[in-house]
């Protein structure tokens, strides 16, 4: 890989299909992890958005942001939609009812929109093996109305409805694993992403686009304004998920585990941690507790690659 | 020339599905729809119908594939009944105003708790504003005829919006009857294909379900009203080339003995029936009585319930749904409504009955007729009344 670095990028799309000019926060990882996976997705695609950040700061009437056929419709059924957009253009397809070939699918959504409230919509549509591309902007918690925790925020971490206070250390539960969630359908392919890594997150949508059947990515999205970090750090706390191992680069082929992005050592939590303002409250015991679990997950995660 | 089959009316449903070549069905099971969208699951299967049959893993989904399969311009089919009409719910603002026109058969069934399979109208009263074109149907016949006109009129360029056929649960969805089912050229003759004029497509790129700030919002809702109004011009022309075509006629208000009558029942579904034969007895017994069945239930007749209520004394009106704590039943409200600025109006009483598929008989609907003008005369200290409850 090394030998192609520089030539790389140059094979990279130059167009933007999700252009300049949206409302996003100033050091959004999450705008930046749409463009990248926009650039993989390409031309001849159509996306189904749930309700979340995107929708909101590329769609406001008049103007959009998406230069690929974009459709919007409520929260929690991102993956329902998806289903008939996919059914829809495959029978239009065999009828000879329309002139558009080959055309792919990718639902994009929230965490909220994904572990959440569109969960049984996701699984739907995955056990009915739609051939559909599923992108999860996971950025932890509920950021469109104003950080409140999901089933997706970090254990630990203080929102506007998990606040840190004298009774209570934020979150209390430990973020719910969608990959696993996600893989256990059987699908062709699952993995996760991180707009930090940026040739690896458009090579898996690639891959995910063209599947064989539903492929599922969960894409760490660093949100400056959640998490309570300078907007210019947000590249930084990307890389540092990765190599602390809180959040692992990884894909599953066909029930096979494949790392991504090796970690010869883990750098400790508090590397990440430090530098967020969600986690600032936590004392050392529960840092020390939250340091055994991501070991421990780690530690799983290696044993199940190959 | 069409045949008269014997056949139970979820078939006959299915069947016109299969007549006008869906593309896509989505559904989820649910009493008593459960017929109509397993005989589709087989024509597909059979490879009768074209189609790609969605078995979704809930109503909610069931109405959002169908939103997806619209929107890419696929010609898309549902059916549900009562929880599942309520699942949907607010998934049916966005097919309606998204433009998006979705095909769906209601089996109309009451609402839990406590839990009943059986038929009412209180699911389809639930739904009322959500924009979509509604039509009631009373026997299988008309279930099969409606739904042929619902495809043309909810994909006229002129409409595009989505379309509820309301069919009263058990009492037509699990009865036979003789129903002429048309032929498949004269079917192809009377509804034109699907041509959704902007489709997803990445031909030509658009952005569908964007959101609206403040600035835009009551204009994209009144759009959207006058367009549901001016549909009543399409569904009368519609129903006006379905009489030519067929033979049989349809308008937003039908009556029956009603232009002498002094006084009128108002009915709506399968009850109809069972109504026109107790408005026959009391006839023969001299009584001036006539019967008005509400056909198009959005957008409302408003012209038709006014011209056909002029020369009447009184007007009961029979609802199958509650209004906790309202005024009455939600269709003799608006009938109260759309007659109240009328210089010369008749008496209007109120009644609730057949909930949760409580059978009225022909007596039953005498007795109704026969105690709304007592009403009338005698006024009441009640906004309504419930026919036969037991308190």
């Amino acid at each position: 890989m090394e030998k192609y670095a520089v030539y790389v990028p140059r094979l990279v799309n130059k167009r933007e299909n999700f252009v300049p000019g949206h409302r996003a926060c100033i050091g959004c990882g999450e705008a930046l992890a749409v463009r990248l996976a926009c650039k993989s997705l390409g031309e001849n695609v159509i996306i189904v958005n749930a309700t979340g950040c995107m929708e909101i700061v590329a769609s406001q009437i008049p103007y959009t942001s998406w230069r690929v056929p974009w459709i919007h419709t409520i929260f929690e059924n991102t993956a329902a939609v998806a289903s008939g957009v996919e059914a829809g253009l495959k029978i239009l397809s065999s009828k000879g009812k329309t002139t558009s070939k080959n055309v792919k699918i990718a639902a994009i959504a929230g965490d909220g929109a994904t572990s959440d409230i569109g969960l049984q919509a996701l699984s739907g549509a995955l056990e009915r093996r739609h051939n559909l591309l599923y992108l999860c902007f996971d950025n932890e918690a509920y950021m469109n109305t104003g950080i409140q925790r999901s089933s997706s925020t970090p254990f630990g971490a203080s929102t506007t409805t998990s606040p840190a206070g004298k009774k209570s250390i934020g979150q209390v539960s430990w973020k719910k694993n969608m990959p696993a969630i996600a893989a256990a359908h059987n699908i062709p392919y699952v993995a996760t992403a991180c707009p930090s890594y940026p040739f690896d997150l458009m090579a898996k949508v690639a891959k995910g686009l063209n599947a064989e059947g539903p492929a599922y990515i969960h894409i760490l999205s660093i949100c400056p304004t959640g998490w309570r970090t300078a907007p210019d750090l947000t590249i930084k706390i990307g890389r540092l998920a990765v190599e602390t191992g809180i959040f692992p680069l990884y894909e599953i082929e066909n029930g096979e585990y494949k790392l991504s992005v090796k970690i010869p050592e883990l750098r400790p939590v508090t590397d990440y941690m430090n530098l967020q303002g969600r986690f600032r409250h936590l004392s050392d015991a529960t840092i020390e507790e939250i340091q055994q679990r991501v070991n421990e997950e780690y530690a799983k995660l290696m044993e199940k690659i190959v | 020339m069409a045949k008269r089959v014997g056949t139970e009316v979820s078939l006959a449903v299915a069947d016109t599905v299969k007549l006008v070549n869906a593309d896509v069905i989505s559904a989820y099971p649910i009493t008593p729809q459960t017929h109509i969208v397993e005989h589709l699951a087989e024509l597909v299967a059979n490879g009768e119908l074209d189609a790609n049959f969605i078995p979704v893993e809930s109503e909610h989904s069931a109405m959002s594939a169908c939103l997806g399969s619209s929107a890419v311009g696929a010609r898309t089919f549902t059916a549900t009944a009562g929880q599942g009409l309520e699942l949907m719910h607010e998934v049916l603002y966005v097919a309606s105003s998204m433009r998006l026109p979705i095909i769906m058969t209601v089996a109309n069934r009451a609402l839990s708790a406590p839990l009943s399979v059986w038929g009412d109208h209180s699911d389809v009263m639930a739904v009322r504003d959500t924009g979509w074109i509604q039509i009631f149907v009373e026997n299988g016949q008309e279930a099969v005829d409606n739904l042929l006109c619902a495809f043309r009129i909810g994909e006229d360029p002129r409409v595009l919006l989505p379309v509820m056929v309301h069919l009263d649960g058990f009492y037509l969805t699990h009865v036979i009857e003789p129903i002429f089912m048309p032929e498949q050229s004269e079917v192809e003759n009377f509804v034109p294909p699907n041509q959704y004029p902007l489709p997803l497509d990445p031909n030509n790129p658009v952005s569908m379900g964007c959101f609206a700030p403040p600035v835009i919002y009551a204009e994209t809702k009144w759009a959207q009203e006058v367009n549901l109004r001016a549909s009543k011009d399409v569904i009368l022309e519609c129903w006006n080339e379905f009489g030519d075509q067929f033979q049989r006629h349809y308008s937003p208000v039908e009556s029956y003995h009603s232009e002498d009558a002094r006084v009128l029942l108002l009915t709506m579904g399968s009850f109809s029936e069972t109504a026109s034969l107790a408005i026959d007895n009391m006839r023969n017994a001299g009584k001036n009585v006539g019967l008005l069945k509400l056909r198009l239930w959005r957008p409302f007749p408003f012209d038709e319930i006014r011209q056909a209520a002029r020369n009447a004394d009184v007007l009961i009106v029979l609802d199958r749904a509650m209004s906790p704590g309202g005024p009455g039943g939600p269709v003799c409200s608006e009938i109260k409504a759309a007659l109240y600025q009328e210089e010369k109006r008749p008496k209007v009483v109120s009644f609730i009955g057949g909930l949760g598929g409580r059978d009225i008989t022909i007596e039953g609907f005498e007795e109704i007729i026969n105690k709304g003008i007592e009403i009338s005369e005698k006024g009441s200290n009640q906004e309504y009344e419930i026919f036969g409850v037991r308190e």
